[in-house]
């Protein structure tokens, strides 16, 4: 039996694929994907390492709730790759630790 | 930090304390949901899952004016969470339960927004609910998604809070590695991004929800190498007088029962996952028999290789906003909020519905929104309570809400589970706070609550603010985890921080 894919299985015809950078590397995104989505669909399961052990971390909750997807988005850092829309030449660079600074 | 911002978070944090709003209006950029004139809300809904939208819905139906909030792009929530619009999907339906009522549900949203009855305003993280903003109203403060740079204010007569749940994962070792990711979460990313984690996934842990996610991911062409659930049917047994009392629920477990079977889906009961193992990512699990007292039984430990390890061992309810409200909280087990028969709260003007009450699935929440919308249009706009109007309503909640507390009775996580965590692992996933710290606070140092473990270890002060954690870190300390206290349901910018008005 031949198995579906995510986007056969819900007949979606997005339009033609845009490009974003992974620290430089150009990939493919489809509209309307999030960051998190993106990096997934191009194999890509860790995008940040811990401030501690340096372990690496990409999605867990999926939801925004666990902070473990924090991604640098045109120099933004911190984003949540769950939440964030991947949008056409997005600069998305993994991350060493996480910054407190800019909360409170 | 400059020195205003310091002294706006000390206004804040004392505000916060005392329990005292601002009288004064706020100095920053107060939303207005219409272009036309103030913000006139008179409930704001916050979160659009079912039950937020039937709350909204039969609200709005009874002439209220309504505003609803959500965090997502999109209305639906986590049950009826859609494909991002540009991925342009003719068939989303496949990856869902129920579609017909999320039709109607759509199409009555969109009906109300099209009159101007219901305002609907995505991208909204609210972080803060205000007694006392304005003139005795409420202020409903929210993040603009997705840079959450600026936060932006609507005020209201009466709040609802339908702010859902998320999936609890206890620790064990592996499990902060790439790849391994709460079910709830794989099936979110593959409903809205119709993407997956890896091809062969492991689902594993206990509870209602890992049926559809791995009947999901297997639809979907994940490889499903495994599915393992702690409980044993037999667990059941006791509940059978429940379980037949609700026969949509029983076919509705058939039904992915036999997507499972057609998928060739090998199901496994009355076993745990003991590891993950991998370096950079998941390559393997191994899964062990349990005992009929919840431990694992020594030699029975099998790997399945696998890229993907999908875990959950239930839901908790998002209870912060609620919190900082001051509406009482049953925390006597996992957190929920405390509502009466017209899903009213205790404090005057908020109610609550869905599973920030009370894990249940969408069928309650829908219920308990129903409800909620009848109460919330009778108290506002005067007319009498009619208790007949949602008494079906009614009945499906108490219905539904013995067949939810029959499942939370029998799907428990492993008795014995935090034996299984050794010393090294991480149990605090943002701050990285070892199973042994945890342990070492309370043999060691006598810490004997949650919050002198958090004190002594970090575990909780990160990012996630404990959400995570806590359940894990609570079970390995042998403490209650008990109601947390965060000022705020989102970490805030201290700009936004910055523009709030001083005390006169
Ligand atoms: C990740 C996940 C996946 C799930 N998948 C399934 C499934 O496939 N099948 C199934 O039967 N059940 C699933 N469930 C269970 C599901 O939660 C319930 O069945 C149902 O959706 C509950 O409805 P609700 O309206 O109470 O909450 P939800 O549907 O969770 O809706 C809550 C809404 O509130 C919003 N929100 C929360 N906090 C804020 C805030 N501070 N500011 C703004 N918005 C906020 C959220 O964005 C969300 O849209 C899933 C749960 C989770 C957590
Ligand atoms: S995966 Fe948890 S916040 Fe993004």
């Amino acid at each position: 039996m031949k198995r579906k894919t995510p986007l056969e299985l819900a007949a979606a015809q997005p339009g033609p694929a845009h490009v974003v950078t992974v620290d430089g590397r150009e990939i493919a995104a489809l509209p309307g994907q999030t960051v998190a989505a993106v990096l997934w669909s191009a194999g890509i399961t860790s995008w940040r390492s811990t401030r501690g052990s340096g372990a690496p971390r990409g999605i867990f909750c999926g939801i925004g709730v666990c902070y473990d997807c924090l991604v640098t988005v045109n120099d933004r850092p911190n984003q949540r790759a769950c939440l964030v829309p991947a949008v056409s030449g997005d600069a998305i660079r993994t991350q060493e630790g996480v910054g407190h600074d800019e909360l409170g | 930090m400059t020195n205003s911002a310091e002294r706006s978070v000390g206004h804040l944090v004392h505000r916060l304390r005392s329990g005292v709003g601002w009288s004064r209006p706020h100095r920053g950029a107060v939303a207005h949901p219409t272009s036309s004139g103030p913000p006139s809300a008179s409930l704001v809904v916050v979160g659009a899952g079912p039950a937020g939208l039937a709350a909204a819905l039969t609200a709005a139906d009874r002439g209220v004016r309504v505003v609803l909030l959500d965090a997502g792009a999109q209305a639906g929530g986590q049950f009826y969470r859609q494909p991002a619009a540009a991925l342009k999907a003719r068939r989303p339906q496949a990856l869902h339960h129920a579609w017909g009522t999320w039709k109607k549900l759509r199409d009555r949203l969109a009906a109300h927004v099209d009159a101007g009855r219901i305002t609907h305003l995505t991208d909204r993280h609210v972080w803060f609910v205000e007694r006392e903003f304005e003139e005795g109203r409420f202020g409903v403060h929210a993040l603009l998604g997705p840079r959450q740079a600026e936060s932006q204010t609507v005020t209201a007569d009466a709040v609802l809070l339908a702010t859902g749940g998320y999936e609890k994962v206890l620790p064990f070792p592996g499990w902060t590695l790439p790849g391994v990711v709460t079910a709830g979460g794989a099936q979110a990313m593959l409903k809205g991004g119709l993407v997956l984690p890896g091809r062969t996934a492991v689902v594993a842990g206990t509870g209602p929800l890992l049926m559809p996610v791995a009947a999901g991911l297997a639809a979907a062409g994940a490889e499903v190498a495994a599915y393992v659930e702690s409980t044993h049917p037999a667990d059941f047994v006791r509940h059978t007088a429940t379980l037949a009392g609700n026969p949509a629920k029983v076919a509705e477990a058939a039904r992915y029962a036999a997507q499972l079977l057609w998928h060739k889906v090998p199901v496994t009961v009355r076993h745990t996952v003991v590891a993950a193992h991998g370096t950079d990512r998941v390559e393997a699990v191994t899964v062990a028999a349990l005992d009929t007292h919840g431990r694992v039984r020594p030699g029975t430990g099998r790997r399945i290789a696998c890229d993907t390890l999908a875990v959950g061992h239930g839901m908790l309810a998002h209870t912060d906003l609620a919190e900082t409200l001051g509406c009482a909280i049953d925390a006597t087990g996992d957190a929920f909020v405390v509502t009466d028969a017209e899903q009213r709260t205790d404090v005057d003007g908020v109610w609550a519905a869905g599973e920030a009450t009370g894990i249940g699935g969408a069928v309650l929440a829908l219920a308990e929104g129903e409800i909620a919308g009848h109460s919330i249009a009778a108290r506002m706009t005067g007319v009498e309570l009619r208790p007949a109007d949602w008494a079906t309503a009614a009945r499906t909640r108490t219905r539904l809400r013995k067949f939810f507390a029959a499942l939370d009775d029998a799907y428990v996580p492993p008795a014995h589970w935090a034996e299984q965590v050794a010393d090294d692992t991480v149990v605090c996933r943002c701050e990285e706070v070892t199973a042994a710290e945890v342990r070492e606070a309370v043999e060691e140092l006598g810490a004997t609550d949650l919050r002198t473990v958090k004190l002594l270890t970090r575990a909780g002060m990160g990012w996630c603010q404990g959400r995570v954690c806590a359940p894990g870190v609570a079970g390995i300390a042998g403490c209650p985890a008990g109601p947390a206290k965060r000022p705020f349901a989102r970490p805030v910018p201290l700009s936004v921080l910055a523009q709030e008005p001083e005390r006169p």
